[in-house]
């Protein structure tokens, strides 16, 4: 089989409870930046799922030029092995260039496992990728071997201390897993119809299905820091769960404004995983961040460094934040808090009134 | 019942990472050490062992350089039974899909009921290895587990598996893959007789080379790897901003307020 054959971009629409993954739209902002650059320019998502048609639409508004959907009462809720089969099965049929899947619980679970299927590489967690030449510069006397339009897949590696952009020559599709809250969601456009496609390979359970047993949700109390303006994030120097009443009013300042925090304030219980920031937590890019009492350990960096706006405030002058922060204020966080408050409420009162 | 546990020898980035005077990472001084998410995946097969000494077999599989020897017996003063070592110079500059091939040629020639992996190494953080060695044995995968059970009699497993808003309660036939998070569970201790019983007896660890892996030559080592490196650079740190030192709360304040109104934030 030749490489010339696999065509097009595509994407894995992940869906949980038939409600669209923000990850899915910010994979298909990025697929149409790609197509650009390529001879094939339709991007296509794949959509797996149990009664999932209804979410067409909504594909197509960002992006989609075409949905094949994979549509099975054994696709109700995510198993490995049931979504992988179907997954692999629209690859082999419709033979993909690029295969882009969100870095999400569940895609850095299926992406590997049909990787190895369909015996081809990943690139896992990437945060950056372009259309380019492999290699990026041609060998000498070897200008012909060079590789043109390949996709070339940037990610963070060893706690986020180095970087390597990689790229799969000699393998079709191109995968990628792509971590959230890094590429940009198109602007919808109302109104928008995909080419919709029904597949289905036929799903028998084997060895390989598990059962489930029982499925728990847990609260989600608040929406999702990634979505948020601006962050107040807090870390250990915050000093206990209750200084976080002083963030959340700083927060509330703000439209879509939210709290957030680094993992020792996870790991001392004062703070629910959810509210994580970095390479263990979430990746953010508010447009303003704030660190307060965030000392800046390069796990968390990784995970706000895209921010806008960084505002660090910490009693240690050689706090690490300060090398990233755009704004970095040596001083008492439990003085200029509160008082910071305060005077942006002013402010904004002084200007409503204005 | 045996069960594999696949570890990982891996540079501690977590706290101790070191540079070198030009500023790229100085991986010889970094401490090398069982990747976290495996030792906790080591104790979890330790405490299967507990409950039927007897009848468990915990043997631990790495694949590395000769160096890698020391997390093998690390792991067996911890508890498991035997090591195997994988190493050989065919097998260098695999890339995930290449490493998983090696391991799974491995265990192709080994007996198991359960093997466990950790998620991810701290030095890649990819999370593929796992899943890709149950595709290539065909054995079902639980990727992320949080509490592990076997139910010898049913040659099933019980997992309690975290996605983002909710967690799942899996049961898998055996045999069966699991990939451990370091939440897991908190790892024992090596114990000084099995400190002393791992170093003094050499035959507690077995090396393979190439010619005991049931793989095929073109899905190993550098050649069989899909992806390539086409540029890796240490990563270039964001242009340092101002940090000042007020002399008051009300100046920090005053200063903070002035950057938000230059930005338009408020």
């Amino acid at each position: 089989m030749s490489l010339e054959e696999y065509k097009g971009v595509f994407i894995f629409a992940q869906q949980v409870d038939n409600e669209v993954s923000s990850i899915a739209l910010e994979l298909l902002g990025k697929a149409k930046e790609l197509a650009a650059d390529l001879d094939e320019k339709k991007v296509t998502a794949v959509l797996i799922g149990s009664g999932v048609s209804g979410l067409v639409d909504e594909l197509a508004e960002y992006g989609a030029d075409r949905v094949i959907v994979v549509d099975d009462p054994e696709l109700k809720e995510y198993r490995t092995e049931p979504y992988a089969h179907a997954l692999a099965s629209v690859i082999n049929e419709y033979k993909p260039e690029i295969m882009l899947v969100g870095a999400t619980a569940i895609g850095r679970d299926l992406g590997p496992r049909v990787s190895a299927r369909v015996a081809t590489g990943l690139t896992a967690d990437c945060t950056k990728l372009e259309i380019g030449d492999f290699p990026l510069v041609a060998v000498p006397g070897h200008e012909d071997e060079q590789k043109h339009k390949q996709l070339l897949m940037t990610r963070p590696a060893f706690g986020g201390n180095t970087i390597a952009t990689i790229a799969c020559p000699n393998h079709r599709p191109q995968m990628a897993t792509v971590r959230p809250g890094v590429m940009q969601k198109a602007a919808p456009t109302k109104g928008a119809k995909a080419e919709v496609v029904n597949y289905n390979p036929g799903f028998t359970p084997n060895n390989m299905y598990v059962t489930i047993e029982e499925v728990v949700k847990e609260v989600s109390n608040v929406a999702n820091i990634m979505d948020a303006k601006v962050l107040v994030s807090g870390g250990r120097g915050v000093g206990s769960p209750e200084n976080f009443e002083m963030l959340k009013e700083l927060a509330a300042c703000f439209k879509g404004g939210m709290v957030s925090c680094s993992r020792a304030v996870v790991d001392s219980g004062w703070m629910p995983k959810d509210m994580q920031v970095g390479q263990t937590g979430k990746t953010v890019r508010p447009h303003v961040y704030f660190a307060i009492g965030i000392s800046g350990a390069i796990q968390h960096v990784a995970g706000m460094e895209e921010s806008d706006i960084i505002i660090a405030i910490n009693k240690d002058e050689n706090a690490p934040i300060f090398e990233v922060a755009d704004y970095g204020i040596v001083g008492d966080l439990n003085k200029i808090v509160p008082e910071l408050t305060k005077k942006i409420k002013a402010e904004q009162e002084a200007k409503a009134n204005a | 019942m045996k069960i594999v546990v696949c570890i990982k020898q891996v540079p501690d980035t977590k706290g101790g990472v070191k540079f070198k005077p030009d500023g790229t990472l100085d991986r010889a001084a970094m401490l090398a050490i069982m990747n976290p998410d495996d030792k906790a995946g080591l104790e979890a097969a330790l405490r299967i062992k507990d409950e039927d000494p007897e009848n468990t077999e915990v043997t631990v599989l790495t694949m590395g350089l000769p160096k890698a020897d020391d997390v093998l017996r690390e792991a067996i003063a911890m508890g498991a039974d035997k090591g195997l070592l994988i190493t050989d110079r065919v097998l260098g500059g695999a890339d995930t899909w290449a490493t998983s091939s090696t391991i799974a040629g491995a265990l192709k020639n080994m007996e198991y009921d359960l093997i466990i992996t950790g998620r991810q190494a701290i030095d890649g953080d990819t999370a593929q290895v796992g899943p890709q060695i149950a595709e290539h044995l065909q054995l079902p995968v639980i990727s992320y587990a949080e509490e592990i059970k076997v139910d010898r009699d049913a040659k099933t497993v019980k997992v309690k598996r975290q996605y983002d808003d909710r967690y799942h309660i899996l049961t898998a036939k055996l045999p069966c893959l699991v990939t451990a998070l370091a939440e897991l569970a908190e790892p024992r201790y090596m114990t000084p007789g099995g400190i002393f019983d791992a170093y003094d007896n050499q035959d507690l660890v077995t090396v393979w080379g190439r010619d005991k892996l049931d793989v095929e030559d073109k899905n190993i080592g550098k050649a069989g790897s899909p992806t390539v490196i086409a540029k890796a650079s240490d990563k270039v740190a964001k242009g340092k901003g101002e940090t000042v030192t007020p002399d008051s709360p009300a100046a920090a304040v005053d200063y903070i307020v002035g950057k938000l109104e230059e930005q338009h934030v408020i």
